[in-house]
């Protein structure tokens, strides 16, 4: 495997069981990723872009094909050898945040670095540092239902961050936040993606996002349609 | 320890639903430790009077001797062995020997047991020494029960009549020379007691008895020809069986409580599991094991014991001990009941007892935590994440 590239996805069918037959989400899909990537992939609703996320984030496996992701088989994974690797290299932001409520700001961010065992001023160094990120210093005791949708999705992105993840999965980050708050993350995603070299993956279709991407891969039923890297 | 962490924080902010269960179970807590601390409180003073009053540390039975049939005393009596009798022996045996009898107070006639012993003895807590005053009638002393079933009072004066060994009646004026108030019924009901040297002239069964008390001080009793050695707990296997058999009915009040409380939990677990898939695809995408989310799950399931024993430790405690000094008044007297029983009883907890239910407690409401949980290893992550498990 070439090192930089840190997936590689090679003839990936993804099916789903309907009825008697098969819905079939995913055809042929062939794509590689190198480290470092703002890039996303975009697409109507129903083109298999979440799909695509999960079994990269191997969170569900391919039907056939192959997919390479930091340096694992996705086939060959057990569920426990995949869990370890979302622990310690991904970082996954959803569109409705899913921060624990009963957890404040301050511990759903150290929650990552508690799977680590990392110790205690590691941990509180760290989340800092990644509160620092997302300009959320004040708000460290606050718990999420005491915050807005743009700072439940900071506090979001720094729990995906803190750990200095080799990639970051992001589906549809923005679709419950208004436009100022929609490009507030977004900015500090891509400085985080300069800062730290993190590979950023979205999946989405909002022009917002679609806009500050570097690379468009366009998933049309199933298929890519398009793949368009434009330089900044 | 993140397990831990979360679970109180979850179970602290699911209010209302989390104090239920938690209540319910704090008091089959309680429950517990009340009545088998009830139930073995009046194990040891059962057993602690029968001791003091009955059994001594053992008695030698004659062989044919059967305290449940009157009709084997005609023919359970012989010479005390040399062993048990003299100034030496005095501290340790005490013979006794038993015949029936009828008495006649206010003329009206009741089938009794009569029994002979030393006026001298101090095994046992009888009140013998009244029966060496000075009295123109036999001296007898009686129990409280046998006081009032029969109306006498001290002093009074009644008729005795028995037969003798060879079957001949005869009859005499016994006089109550002291009545004493004891939680042992077999040593009161129906029964008086008189000097055993009396006894055997009246009986004509001179120097004989029918069982012979032990000191507790003696350990390791000799094996004696016609006579059958019976330790302490076969003579007190009647109260324990008692007990016993109570602690069985009584323990179906706390096993009503204790699936109450199960229940809640259980329930508590298939709806958190529920509603919370999202929180689970979480976990899972922030890279825990399925295990390490069944554990959490369990863990706060589990957390409601902890809570319940929490809370239990706070109105149990004081409730616990005030119990334990001031006692259960008993509604039913010993000779009422039939069974050695104080007026009041002093409920008893032990570690033990304290350490087993709190196991129990503990362990069932892991295992109720445990089970819905199982379910979430089934659960497909990327349906979690979005909440469409329906
Ligand atoms: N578990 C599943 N079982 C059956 N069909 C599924 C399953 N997951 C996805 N699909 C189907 O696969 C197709 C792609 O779904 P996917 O969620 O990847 O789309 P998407 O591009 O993310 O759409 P959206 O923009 O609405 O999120 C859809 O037609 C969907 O119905
Ligand atoms: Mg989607």
């Amino acid at each position: 495997m070439d090192n930089s590239k840190i997936i590689n996805i090679s003839g990936l069918v993804k099916q789903f069981p309907m009825g008697n037959n098969n819905f079939t989400a995913l055809h042929n899909i062939n794509l590689a990723f190198i480290k470092g990537e703002f890039c996303g992939v975009v697409g109507p609703s129903g083109s298999g872009k979440t799909t695509l996320l999960n079994i990269i984030g191997l969170l569900d496996n391919p039907t056939s094909g192959n997919a390479d992701v930091l340096g694992h088989n996705a086939n060959d994974l057990s569920v426990k050898e995949a869990a370890m690797i979302r622990r310690k290299h991904m970082g996954f932001i959803f569109q409705t945040f899913n921060l624990l409520p009963v957890y404040t700001v301050f511990e759903n961010i150290e929650f990552p670095l508690l799977l680590l065992k990392m110790s205690k001023n590691e941990r509180d160094k760290a989340v800092m540092d990644a509160l620092e990120w997302v300009g959320l210093t004040d708000k460290v005791k606050s718990k999420p239902a005491q915050l807005s949708g743009g700072e439940c999705q900071r506090v979001a992105i720094a729990r995906a961050m803190v750990k200095r993840p080799d990639l970051v999965l992001a589906d549809e980050p923005t679709a419950n936040l208004d436009a100022e708050h929609s490009h507030n993350i977004l900015q500090t995603m891509e400085k985080l993606n300069r800062e730290l070299q993190t590979t950023f993956l979205f999946a989405t279709h909002d022009e917002k996002v679609i806009q500050y991407l570097r690379r468009k891969i366009t998933l049309d039923d199933g298929t890519v349609a398009g793949d368009i890297t434009t330089s900044k | 320890m993140i397990a831990i962490k979360l679970a109180i924080r979850n179970l602290l902010g699911a209010g209302l639903r989390t104090w239920l269960s938690v209540i319910v179970l704090s008091i089959t807590f309680i429950l517990i430790l009340l009545i088998h601390g009830f139930l073995e409180g009046w194990n040891r003073q059962a057993m602690h009077d029968m001791k003091e009053w009955e059994i001594g540390g053992g008695q030698y039975w004659h062989t044919e001797y059967d305290p449940h049939d009157p009709f084997t005393l005609e023919d359970s009596h012989r010479d005390i062995p040399s062993l048990f009798m003299g100034q030496a022996n005095k501290g340790n045996y005490c013979p006794v020997l038993i015949s029936q009898a009828t008495i006649y107070p206010q003329g009206r006639m009741r089938s009794i047991i009569m029994k002979g012993i030393d006026p001298d003895q101090e095994l046992l807590e009888l009140p013998t020494s009244l029966l060496k005053g000075d009295f123109e009638e036999i001296p007898v002393i009686i129990g409280t029960a046998m006081a009032r079933a029969t109306k006498l009072a001290k002093g009074d004066i009644t008729t005795l009549r028995w037969r003798d060994v060879n079957g001949t009646f005869d009859a005499a004026e016994i006089v109550v020379a002291g009545i004493f108030k004891t939680n042992v019924p077999t040593v009161d009901a129906s029964q008086i007691w008189m000097s055993i040297v009396t006894m055997q002239e009246l009986v004509s069964m001179n120097n004989e008895g029918t069982l012979i008390v032990i000191s507790p001080e003696i350990t390791n009793p000799h094996p004696v020809p016609g006579w059958e050695f019976k330790d302490t707990d076969s003579l007190l296997s009647a109260i324990i069986s008692t007990i016993k058999t109570k602690t069985i009915g009584s323990s179906f009040i706390y096993i009503v409580f204790l699936a109450l409380g199960l229940l809640a939990v259980f329930d508590t677990q298939v709806l958190s599991i529920f509603r919370r898939q999202k929180e689970i695809g979480t976990y899972v995408a922030l890279g825990m094991t399925r295990k390490q989310v069944v554990g959490i799950f369990t863990v706060e399931g589990a957390m409601h014991s902890i809570l319940a024993v929490l809370l239990g430790a706070l109105w149990g405690i004081p409730l616990l001990a005030w119990l334990s000094k001031t006692g259960f008044g008993m509604p039913l007297s010993a000779d009422e009941f039939g069974l050695a029983m104080a007026e009041r009883i002093y409920p008893a907890y032990g570690i033990g007892l304290i350490m087993i239910t709190l196991l129990l407690i503990v362990i069932t409401t892991t295992i109720v935590s445990y089970l819905p949980s199982r379910r979430i290893s089934k659960m497909n992550p990327t349906e979690a994440i979005r909440g469409k498990i329906q």
